[in-house]
């Protein structure tokens, strides 16, 4: 998720201006839970806590809860919301299919983390940031190619790549609109 | 929904948006007192056993929709590498496109590898989706084929668990086959032998259960061939009609004939070719 943070114009001291804002990532939890769960003992190190907890940390629910600034429905882009429809998932799988492909990479992760060392992960999510950033402009398909290829999905074919094609989604989004919400300008 | 920006690029896979709306529609069909129509099943009967050389897998040929046969002859052995078949038995569509996804992923796979693939690799595969899903795909296979290590046969149920076994039953008559297997399974059988085993078990299935039915199909898989044999035997055979409803010319006899030519004058004639490019 994007957030922008204020900054302040250097040259001017004060807040900044429409033509130059910069988006501000929050930063990457990930790192925070595995420098926090490090012991060391003889140079082996373990995970203190279980692979579950871990999970839990570090991935968001973020499939059901409101979207928009400050956690507030956003009635103009979601429509209207009912309190029931926010909390329980339609479909028990609903959550787990949504989270499938961070909660693999976060078990590879850590399961390359106890086997290579702390640098195995670290250089291969930096190649994941990296190969997120080639995309199109916001309402376009991109192809993914370079991340495809990073997680080992070019190689094989799942439901994703047979039902829904996203190229075929019957809603389009307004152009400007949505590169302005990208940019947070909305 | 009607919104002008989307906030997430649009996925792939399953969408469960319509999950509320079915909801509240079998609800409201409830209380009317229909029921909502129920997916086309294979109410079946496959098995599969180890034999000297290689694998049987057998299967019968009746799918069902409810209280109806949807297909007299339909195909539940299913292609999944040159040396690798899968039966299948329960939901219809899902044992199909199920198996079509992993016959994709094991080419590729092959492809990567340059080997031949192993069937512990499909085992592998179908287990790890299935339990993905947590048993929502219902779909319940036996899985044989003959790999550089020799023949194997697993069966795999919808919730992902394997297992690992000489012979195998699966479906609504696998009691029914199971039975027949029990009694006269032997290790390292001959072909010809293991064939009429499995052949016997798939009749007991198609005769003492109502969702299994017609023909039996086998698969005989060894070492470099496979016999697809479809069908090995009509079991159900459609009977034929032994009187005819048809009159012969001449029955009823012709008392008086009246031949009345209509005059019709021709109008306008215009010929137009179709486009058939």
């Amino acid at each position: 998720m994007h957030s922008t943070t204020v900054v302040f114009c250097k040259r001017k001291l004060t807040p900044v201006c429409t033509g130059c804002v910069v988006i501000k990532k929050r930063p990457n939890r990930i790192f925070n839970t595995v420098y926090r769960k490090e012991s060391g003992r003889n140079g082996i190190t373990m995970n203190t806590r279980g692979l579950r907890s871990q999970l839990k940390d570090s991935v968001p629910v973020a499939g059901l809860c409101p979207q928009g600034a400050y956690g507030v429905q956003d009635s103009l882009r979601s429509g209207f919301t009912s309190v029931k429809n926010e909390l329980l998932p339609s479909h028990p799988l609903e959550l787990s299919e949504k989270n499938f492909q961070p909660n693999q990479d976060r078990m590879n992760f850590s399961t390359l983390r106890n086997i290579q060392g702390l640098h195995a992960p670290l250089k291969l999510q930096m190649e994941y940031r990296a190969a997120r950033q080639i995309q199109r402009l916001p309402f376009l398909q991109s192809s993914n190619l370079a991340l495809d290829t990073l997680r080992g999905n070019d190689e094989s074919i799942g439901f994703e790549d047979i039902l829904n094609d996203p190229t075929q989604s019957e809603m389009m989004g307004e152009p400007h609109m949505m590169v302005e919400y990208k940019l947070g300008l909305l | 929904m009607a919104t002008l920006v989307m906030s997430q690029a649009p996925v792939g896979g399953f969408s469960f948006e319509n999950c509320k709306r079915n909801a509240v529609l079998e609800g409201e069909a409830n209380k009317v007192g229909c029921s909502m129509p129920a997916a086309r099943k294979t109410g079946t009967t496959i098995c599969g056993v180890v034999f000297k050389d290689g694998v049987v897998l057998g299967a019968d040929t009746r799918a069902t929709e409810g209280m109806i046969v949807a297909d007299k002859n339909c195909s539940k052995i299913h292609y999944i590498s040159p040396n690798i078949y899968c039966c299948g038995a329960g939901t219809a569509a899902d044992t199909e496109m199920t198996t079509q996804i992993i016959s994709s992923n094991l080419e590729l796979h092959a492809l990567s590898t340059g080997r031949l693939p192993r069937v512990a690799t499909a085992n592998r595969m179908l287990k790890q989706m299935l339990f993905r899903y947590q048993g929502y795909i219902g779909a319940a296979l036996v899985l044989g084929g003959v790999d550089c290590n020799g023949p194997h046969l697993y069966s795999i149920y919808p919730h992902g668990s394997t297992d690992k076994l000489p012979y195998v039953t699966m479906g609504s008559g696998s009691l029914a086959a199971m039975a027949v297997f029990e009694d006269r399974y032997k290790p390292d059988m001959e072909e010809e032998e293991a064939k009429q085993l499995v052949r016997d078990a798939i009749a007991a299935g198609i005769f003492n259960d109502l969702g299994s039915g017609s023909n039996i199909d086998l698969s005989v898989i060894t070492k470099g061939k496979v016999d697809y044999i479809r069908p090995h035997d009509q079991a159900n055979k459609k009977g034929v009609r032994t009187g005819d409803y048809k009159y012969k010319r001449g029955t009823t006899g012709v008392l008086t004939k009246l031949v009345t030519p209509l005059n019709l004058e021709l109008v306008e004639e215009s010929v137009h070719t179709m486009d058939t490019s």
